[in-house]
């Protein structure tokens, strides 16, 4: 477990606790106190060593306030969700634990958030998950036993009230910050506000987005976000990441539940000479758009197989320059 | 019937008016259901209710229908049968990420409830999970027996507060404030239907 010994496991400078803050989370810190906060996700191994995991969370951890771990993302079988979780605390990270209601019911749900919270856990994405029908396991038996906001409302319900769904009592609920996803680019487009209002009225108090890659939709999807009033009830983290080439977008797209990229950025990385610097390059222009949309107050950097460019892209970027102590680290 | 189905969203307004109507005709029955007995009703009503949703709406009877919250499309015809809303695997033009060949149901159910007089509030609620074991029950009569029961509470609590208002009469003259049940012809069937 050397690697980890001079490793840096988030952004430099003292986030002090805002008032209200339902849990340990740093990530709820970071954006409480109004910082812009950046989490990046982790590419799961398939492997029982935990030093993959800590191999994986190392290039993440100098920038990210929080680090997710997927729950069998694209229905594809890795490393759980909870024992990576497990393992980044050990090590002194902050994951986020991402639930996918594809695989397992409410009474494995439920008691899967106490352990997660027993181990040190402080953050959660609810999310519904992939379909299994695109994963390597397409025979599973699909569960969906909860959505992804009954899921928040029953986790909800246990940290504020204490209580199971049943009405039986937990004698000490788990304190976790709540997230849910969005995916602002896809249809339906006009819904896709009001549904982000349910998944808040349903607990959620963060927000991370898919990829985005259409800035204006993105922009359009947020000023609805801002009539209604919502950027003031939840943090919205924005979901980016580097393309590696042109043929791997139009794969993503074809393949990947959810994703829109638009041909003109397809175009783009077709034109250029160094597809992969171009991808990264195209990356750290996404951030800082971002970072000038009003309701915007985090990125959520996916970089699937491309981890070692997340610390540059986010220090390129400059969304850590305000942070005291300088983020440039080391 | 998946065509009948797009034709039950885009009259979603007058689907949601005959239920209205059907909901209220329920109700008022539930002393008649409760005098022939809700258990003796149950079969053929449950196969009343089945011909008809199927073939209007897919019907999958989970027992607890929520159409008139989710702009009548219904939501177990979705394959991750969410209760809430689209997933984020949408496909271009709306269609479904598990059967592409399909519209989205939570993209009709949003276009459904829009077109409705209360179902586009009723949409923004969050539902709870689906209740595995009453699947296969008739929703209907599940609806008539809450609406009652709520009713009755309601009345309850009115006759409550009234007896206790007037406590010192209920003590000396006990017909003036009533808290007993009263027998099923005397209760006045008109109010709140």
């Amino acid at each position: 477990m050397s690697t980890f010994d001079t490793t840096q496991i988030a952004p430099t400078g003292h986030i002090p606790t805002p008032d209200g803050c339902v849990s340990h989370s740093r990530l709820e810190r970071v954006l409480k106190s109004g910082r812009f906060a950046v989490t990046a996700e982790l590419n799961p191994p398939d492997s029982a060593d935990p030093d993959d995991v800590f191999q994986a969370a190392q290039p993440l951890g100098e920038v990210a306030d929080a680090i997710n771990a997927t729950d069998a993302s694209g229905a594809n079988c890795h490393m759980s969700s909870i024992g990576i979780c497990a393992l980044l605390t050990r090590a002194g990270y902050s994951p986020v634990y991402q639930i996918s209601c594809r695989d397992r019911n409410r009474i494995a749900i439920q008691g899967d958030v106490l352990g997660a919270a027993a181990l040190g856990v402080s953050n959660v994405l609810c999310l519904t998950g992939d379909g299994v029908g695109v994963g390597d396991q397409p025979g599973a038996k699909p569960v969906f036993d909860f959505d992804s906001l009954t899921l928040l409302r029953t986790i909800r319900t246990m940290r504020d009230e204490g209580k199971f769904l049943s009405g039986r009592k937990i004698t000490r609920p788990p304190q976790l910050f709540l997230g849910a996803a969005e995916n602002p680019c896809i249809p339906p487009y006009d819904w896709r506000p009001d549904r982000l209002a349910k998944k808040i009225e349903a607990g959620a108090e963060y927000i991370q987005t898919n990829y985005i890659y259409d800035v204006p939709l993105f922009e359009k999807f947020m000023s609805r976000i801002r009539d209604l009033g919502l950027d003031k009830r939840v943090y919205i983290i924005a979901g980016v990441g580097p393309l590696a080439s042109a043929r791997a977008a139009r794969w993503m797209r074809n393949n990947v539940p959810g994703i829109h990229i638009p041909e003109a950025v397809i175009d783009r990385m077709e034109r250029a000479q160094n597809p992969s610097e171009e991808g990264k390059k195209i990356c750290i222009e996404l951030i800082q758009q971002m970072s000038e949309i009003a309701g915007v107050s985090g990125v959520h950097i996916m970089a699937y197989r491309r981890e070692h460019l997340v610390s540059e892209i986010i220090l390129e970027s400059g969304v850590l320059r305000g942070r005291s102590g300088s983020a440039s680290g080391n | 019937m998946y065509r009948l189905r797009l034709y039950s969203v885009r009259h979603a307004r007058t689907f949601e008016w005959i239920y209205k109507r059907v909901e209220s005709v329920m109700v008022s029955l539930d002393p008649f259901f409760r005098w022939v007995g809700y258990n003796r009703v149950e079969r053929p009503v449950a196969l009343v209710e089945r011909g008809v949703k199927s073939l209007l709406f897919d019907c999958k009877m989970c027992g607890q229908c929520v159409l008139s919250s989710t702009g009548m499309s219904c939501p177990m015809n979705c394959p991750k049968q969410l209760r809430n809303g689209p997933c984020g695997g949408v496909r271009p033009g709306e269609f479904c990420e598990v059967k592409p060949e399909m519209k989205c149901v939570w993209a009709l159910a949003w276009d459904g409830a829009s077109r409705m007089r209360e179902g586009s509030d009723r949409i923004k609620e969050v539902l709870p999970p689906v209740e595995h074991g009453l699947s296969g029950s008739s929703s209907w009569l599940r609806v008539s027996r809450e609406l009652a029961a709520q009713r009755r509470e309601v009345k309850d609590n009115a006759r409550t507060t009234l007896a206790e208002a007037f406590s010192g009469a209920r003590s000396i003259e006990p017909a003036s404030a009533p808290l007993a049940e009263e027998p099923e012809k005397a209760v006045d069937r008109s109010s709140g239907t």
